[in-house]
């Protein structure tokens, strides 16, 4: 199986075996457009969030100079009066306290009686009283603001790194994506919003962005050759691109989810609610929302915003120009989604030579080749033109 | 021989980071011996428990307090409790008016003092401001920008300004401005606004003084109202020189907002703040504003500054003297602004102090069960990912992939527990969560390196030339996306508060954690595997074997080079170091043809880039011979341009 797993990223990276991410960005955007009508629908339909009691206050009881401290009993009394799932802590020796979303009067009535009942104690000994959000308002709008600094500032480092603002807007453009659509499975799960998942859904977009750079960093790699050769178009090369690092996205999200997946199925079939759980969910979502958008949004849209560039045309013109007249003599069948030419047979081969060889490119490519050293000591900002089969 | 020089620096790279380990242990090994710090991690709220205390409002006259006046007494005890470090407090209003602070641990009594003290309002006025060089420009272009029709008397007073600005700055960029650099005050100080009340020792304080969000309890109960103030607006980054204080918060009646209204009684549609004073006030008031209205305008004099809770929130100018007590504040401000504004005057009205009613010591929040659920599904996810990692990578993962999340686990452990040493510095469950996440990101590191290492075998090169070449990309992909990680890290931690801080914390460290681990353990420990005969001949399972890789595969169309001939076994590894000749036939054959290339660099080289040599040398032989009858000297000679 391995081995197998080996052969496909083998296969994946010579480009004989190509999935078109980017030649069917149609289909991927129509998908993804849906997956946001939906997900923004979805919250109006069901009305909104279902805030923690972290971020809309609540009710809170407090049992005093009880003999039993159990948790579960407040859990089941406050369950069986209002359906809610409560925090039940045991803070002092012999006090628990019991905090619960709002109720009203009639219902605040029932679980303080349900208390006493589980308890064992008397009407005197519970309290009832309201609590305010612990998550305020000024949470919530320092963490907007740091949320926009970073994305502002992600863009200028991603225009920076990659010397082009396009790489950037699809970033952001795909990030929006992984946000919506995780929000969209939040509210269509019923989910609670807590403190925990917004923390989650922080990590995600950290996470997010982490995969997209790993991808797009090979994107830059495979184009910085591109003007110099005419074998490949450029949306073949970027294609490419996401071929050759199928293998480690696939590997990444797995790793990522093996350990968060056990906290999810821990958190939500051995204890029910709880942070871990709220966390668990977040992660889980995130991952593979990102994963998928890297692959299926982001690449493709940057594809596609650069594809128009008059340079980028003239090139892919060129390359299918000659392709016409070169691959016949060649007995090329062939050329997949990444750009390689294949036989009769369906084995990768080398694309005939161009009709009048170019001395310059030649020598330009070699220059690079013995710059080795250079390279690996780290001081030059670009690595050498890579030799693509 | 020596050793090669790849060797030599992966063994200087472990000898790093075991001087690192042994560093940040015995670090915590002295703490723990000290008693001031323990092996374990610091335990968060939720996890640990911690005391809990109920707070119940004071306030001197009697008065009422409103919701929104309870609310900036909550911002700020948390203002205040964030700027202690990186614990993660709990705050919320408690029916109608109590205050609840949940704290890990025991709090010492400078916590208690902080949460009790009362935040107060003070007027004062300005006597010297000193601002970035950064937003000083930035004032200069908007002051010329947005008044175009401005007099050549006003633009000269505000040119002016600046250059006193820079010229203040001049000090800052030694290292601290030290009292002999300043001279000293002509006489007493007559009045509040008095420049003589800058003495050398104040100034020198001036220019050193940093801004800082939070301010430590000392230099609070330092603030003397018959003194001169140094502080700043955090805002905006201005620092002040404050004089003695000329009114009193609690004599502010009361604050509103609206709408402004410009001279003609048009509205300007921005928003302004009304502070209504009462008798003492306005008295107070009229005077200060008189004695300020008197300096020039725009000059720093020409201004009073409302301070609270030891920070200046705005800094006005005087425009006319204040006679009826009512006080607007203009600027431009939104109807946000100008409401949270007022809110702060009014709570600056009625100080409120806080008495701990109840304090009690609770258990954790979220039970013992979940942190053992917690642990337990962190052991098996690491079980499933070291599973996953030796069906992807066999031996690789075994000798790679293991003890680099068993180095990694044991910084990440040892740093938490220096934090928390150092900084206060506690792991709530959702810190915990980050850390398990944290697992997958630091893997993907690996995945990222050996994917990138099995690409270059793939393109025919020996795996100690692809060990290097590899890494030189890996290791430009991981730094720039470890980048984004670090840089929502550091952006969240220095805006956010509350429960995303201690978040933030977490992630920029485990991110720092993950460069530190690849650089100094994961490639270093590659290196010399490379040079190991089970890893550099690929055996089955290697995770680099031959047959998985499809190398064969991949060239058997272009016959030439067999990968016998590409990937060397242990001793030639060894040997190509050496710079020996192999004696393996291929080998020398390939020496003869193209003499000038050394083993070294030709093991590096792509089968792509060989071929091209070679095809390079048989076109330069043949050109040459046509006109050149010394064949063997002149054509080496070509190659070598071709390729300088």
């Amino acid at each position: 199986m391995a081995a197998g797993f080996a052969k496909a990223g083998n296969q994946l990276y010579t480009g004989e075996r190509a999935y078109p991410f980017v030649q069917r960005s149609n289909l991927w955007f129509l998908l993804a457009a849906v997956l946001v009508a939906v997900s923004i629908a979805v919250p109006f339909l069901r009305g909104g969030f279902n805030f923690g009691i972290e971020f809309t206050g609540g009710s809170e009881f407090t049992i005093s100079q009880t003999q039993n401290t159990d948790i579960s009993i407040g859990e089941e009394a406050v369950q069986e009066v209002s359906g809610q799932e409560a925090t039940v802590t045991n803070i002092a020796e012999g006090t628990i306290r019991v905090q619960t979303e709002q109720l009203d009067d009639q219902e605040t009535l029932e679980v303080g009686q349900a208390l006493q009942e589980g308890y064992g104690v008397g009407a005197d000994q519970v309290s009832s009283t309201f609590i305010g959000p612990v998550w305020g308002e000024h949470i919530t709008q320092q963490m907007l603001i740091g949320l926009v600094v970073f994305l502002v500032l992600v863009t200028l480092y991603m225009a920076f790194y990659f010397r082009t603002w396009k790489m950037s807007a699809a970033a952001i453009a795909g990030l929006g994506f992984v946000v919506v659509v995780t929000q969209g499975i939040y509210s269509a799960t019923n989910f609670e919003v807590t403190p925990s998942a917004i923390i989650g859904f922080l990590t995600i977009l950290s996470y997010a962005l982490y995969d997209t750079m790993v991808v797009f960093d090979k994107i830059r790699e495979n184009l910085a050759p591109l003007q110099e050769q005419k074998d490949q178009t450029f949306t073949e090369r970027v294609n490419l691109a996401i071929n050759q690092t199928l293998v480690r996205s696939v590997n990444t999200s797995v790793v990522g989810i093996l350990p968060v997946g056990s906290i999810l199925f821990i958190g939500a079939f051995l204890l029910g609610a709880g942070t871990l759980r709220d966390i668990a969910l977040a992660l889980f979502t995130g991952i593979i929302v990102g994963t998928l958008a890297t692959i299926f949004v982001q690449a493709p849209l940057y594809a596609r915003i650069r594809r128009g560039d008059a340079e980028i045309r003239a090139h892919t013109e060129e390359v299918l120009a000659l392709r016409a007249e070169r691959l016949e003599q060649a007995g090329i069948v062939r050329i997949t989604a990444s750009g390689t030419p294949l036989d009769a047979q369906g084995q990768p081969v080398a694309f005939p030579p161009l009709p009048e060889p170019e001395e310059d490119e030649l020598q330009e490519q070699d220059v690079e080749i013995l710059d080795w050293d250079a390279v690996l000591a780290g001081d030059t900002p670009e690595s050498p033109g890579e030799e693509q089969r | 021989m020596a050793p090669p020089k790849p060797v030599r620096k992966a063994r200087a790279a472990l000898v790093v980071l075991f001087l690192l380990l042994l560093g940040m242990g015995g670090g915590l090994a002295y703490g723990v011996q000290q008693s001031q710090a323990q092996w374990a991690p610091l335990l968060a709220l939720d996890l640990e428990g911690g005391t809990q205390m109920v707070l119940s409002p004071q306030v001197e006259s009697g008065e009422q307090i409103d919701d929104d006046q309870l609310n900036q007494a909550v911002e700020i005890i948390r203002q205040r409790v964030d700027g202690t470090g990186v614990a993660e407090a709990e705050i919320a209003v408690q029916g109608a008016e109590n205050v609840v602070v949940g704290m890990p641990g025991v709090p010492d009594e400078q916590t208690r003092e902080l949460i009790q003290a009362s935040a107060a309002m003070e007027f004062r006025p300005v006597l010297e401001v000193r601002r970035d060089p950064a937003i000083a420009q930035e004032a200069e272009l908007r002051a010329i920008a947005e008044n175009p029709d401005l007099s050549d008397e006003d633009r000269a007073a505000i040119e002016e300004q600046i250059e006193a600005l820079y010229e203040d700055e001049e000090y800052e960029e030694g290292e601290t401005a030290l009292p002999e650099d300043f001279p000293e005050p002509e006489g007493e100080p007559e009045h509040n606004s008095d420049l003589n009340w800058i003495t050398p020792e104040l100034a020198a304080d001036f220019h050193n003084y940093e801004c800082r969000p939070d301010i430590s309890i000392e230099d609070r109960q330092a603030q003397d109202p018959e003194q001169p103030l140094i502080t700043c607006n955090p805002e905006s980054g201005e620092v002040y020189l404050l004089g003695p204080v000329d009114v009193d918060g609690d004599y502010i009646d009361d604050a509103s907002w609206g709408t402004e209204t410009g001279p003609t009684g048009n509205p300007t549609g921005n928003y302004e703040t009304v502070i209504h004073f009462d008798s003492t006030g306005t008295e107070l008031f009229r005077e200060a504003s008189t004695r300020l209205y008197s300096y020039e305008q725009g000059s720093p004099q020409n201004r009073f500054a409302i301070v609270l809770d030891g920070h200046v929130i705005v800094a006005p100018n005087m425009l006319s003297p204040i006679t009826d007590g009512n006080a607007r504040v203009t600027g431009g401000y939104t109807d946000d602004e100008a409401r949270n504004l007022a809110e702060q005057l009014r709570y600056g009205s009625l100080p409120i102090s806080f008495q701990i009613e109840s304090e009690q010591q609770i258990s954790a929040t979220l039970g013992a069960d979940q942190l053992r659920m917690g642990l337990l599904a962190g052991i098996i996810g690491l079980i499933l990912t070291a599973g996953y990692a030796i069906y992807q990578y066999r031996a690789l993962a075994l000798a790679v992939t293991i003890p680099s999340l068993v180095v990694v686990a044991l910084i990440t452990w040892w740093a938490i527990s220096l934090l928390g040493w150092s900084d206060g510095y506690r792991l709530s469950l959702a810190g915990i969560a980050g850390l398990i996440l944290s697992i997958g990101l630091t893997a993907d590191s690996f995945v990222v390196y050996f994917e990138r290492v099995k690409d270059e075998l793939r393109e025919g090169r020996s795996l100690a030339g692809a060990v290097e070449s590899g890494w030189a990309r890996a290791r430009r992909t991981i730094l720039a996306s470890k980048a984004v990680n670090v840089l929502a890290a550091v952006v969240l931690y220095m805006v956010a508060v509350g429960n995303v801080r201690g978040f933030a914390f977490t992630l920029g460290l485990t991110a720092l954690i993950d460069v530190i681990l690849v650089f100094l353990f994961t490639h270093p420990l590659m290196q010399l595997l490379a040079r190991r005969r089970f890893f550099a001949s690929g055996k089955r399972f290697s995770g680099l074997s031959a047959k998985e890789l499809g190398v064969d595969v991949l060239y058997k169309g272009a016959g030439r080079f067999a990968r016998a001939n590409v990937v060397y076994g242990a001793n030639t590894a060894q040997k190509i170091d050496e710079l020996e000749v192999e004696p393996d036939s291929a080998a020398t054959h390939r020496k003869a043809e193209l003499p000038d290339i050394p083993e070294e660099e030709w093991a590096r080289m792509t089968i792509a880039e060989r071929r091209k040599a070679r095809q390079q040398a048989e076109r330069a032989e043949t050109d040459e011979s046509m006109r050149n009858p010394s064949l063997a000297a002149s054509s080496s000679e070509t190659t070598e341009e071709g390729e300088r």
